[in-house]
């Protein structure tokens, strides 16, 4: 009974990160071909789709890159996109559980998509083994999909504008960004994210709008006084949906 | 070494600390939940800001073109509950035909 169970538990996993590692691929392809378009080597888009693997922060660097912006904020707008990896580390910590160089090793894994698969079941156990196949597959599909991404769209930056796919990012991150639209608090980050954003574009350097949406939202959050003390704490609601 | 180069080993190295934070350090205990809540808006402020500024930045201008049309259709696609695929190829053709028809 209890191995029927398991294998029903198994299936869904493997469905839930069917369709998360398939939503993935086109995004992985845009990746590619942004980053050959922002110049760089087949080797660095691998290199980052490898060693960074953080889709949006790959993104905002190659974006920014591109554009003209510094090495600093390049580097900076990715890595404050992935300081979330702080947040997705405290709700996958207790089922990471192994030695040091194995939870080293899955925390490489450690993107949205399977933090959410991972967060999404009720035991330890599957916890770790929706993260482990969710973290696994779409790492395959995004490095496979970066190098086609690169190879097939490499100087052909008009066939990216002709065939729309310099809006496939922007979708990207409005859906990604889409179900923390229904939680008021979220709601009010994101338009005054957005809002500051938009207003710093013309009189600072591209990824500094970024940076200080964000910045400014965290100081703001601070500055209140804690009127919600049980306002969302880390459950995994708060943070992934 | 290129500017790419430098970028993509500091955001390795980084990113290797904030993943690995939690599971390396931290273990079972967990933050103040002040600082929880912070960094629970942080994705909230940031893909907001993303979003906004490839849509509408181009280096230091704000421009408005056929990616506003497409992020449009993508915000309709996304309330329809259409599936991710489905909005990001919905918010690209529609830009691919602003741009035919301009």
């Amino acid at each position: 009974m209890d191995d029927l169970d398991d294998a029903v538990r198994r299936r869904a996993i493997h469905r839930q990160a069917a369709s998360i590692i398939a939503a993935v691929a086109p995004f992985g392809i845009v990746f590619g071909a942004a980053a050959a378009t922002a110049g760089l080597s087949l080797l660095q888009a691998i290199g980052f789709s490898v060693l960074v693997f953080g889709g949006s922060s790959q993104f905002a660097a190659v974006e920014i890159l591109g554009d003209g912006g510094s090495v600093a904020s390049a580097a900076i707008a990715g890595l404050m996109l992935n300081v979330r990896s702080l947040a997705f580390g405290v709700i996958m910590a207790p089922a990471l559980f192994g030695a040091w160089w194995q939870r080293a090793a899955m925390s490489q894994l450690m993107i949205d998509e399977s933090t959410a698969v991972g967060a999404a079941q009720s035991e330890r156990r599957w916890r770790r083994y929706g993260y482990l196949v969710a973290g696994i597959g779409v790492f395959v599909v995004w490095n496979l999909t970066t190098i086609l991404g690169h190879v097939a769209f490499a100087d052909a930056g008009d066939l990216i504008t002709d065939l729309g796919l310099d809006a496939a990012g922007p979708a990207v991150f409005l859906a990604l960004l889409w179900p923390r639209l229904s939680s008021r608090p979220q709601r009010r980050t994101a338009i005054v994210g957005a809002l500051v954003a938009l207003a710093l574009i013309p009189f600072a350097p591209p990824g500094v709008p970024i940076l200080a949406a964000m910045l400014g939202v965290v100081a703001a959050r601070f500055g209140k006084p804690d009127e919600q003390p049980s306002d969302a704490p880390l459950d995994g609601s708060g943070v992934l949906s | 070494m290129s500017d790419a180069t430098i970028v993509l080993i500091v955001m390795t190295l980084g990113t290797f600390a904030l993943k690995s934070a939690g599971p390396l350090v931290l273990g079972d205990r967990s933050l103040p939940v002040r600082v929880q809540q912070a960094i629970g808006l942080l994705p909230a402020a940031l893909l907001a800001a993303l979003t906004i500024v490839s849509t509408m930045g181009d280096g230091r201008e704000i421009v408005v073109d056929a990616r506003l049309v497409g992020l449009v259709v993508a915000g309709i696609a996304l309330w329809r509950r259409l599936p991710f695929v489905v909005v990001i190829v919905v918010a690209s053709a529609a830009t691919a035909i602003t741009r035919l028809i301009s």
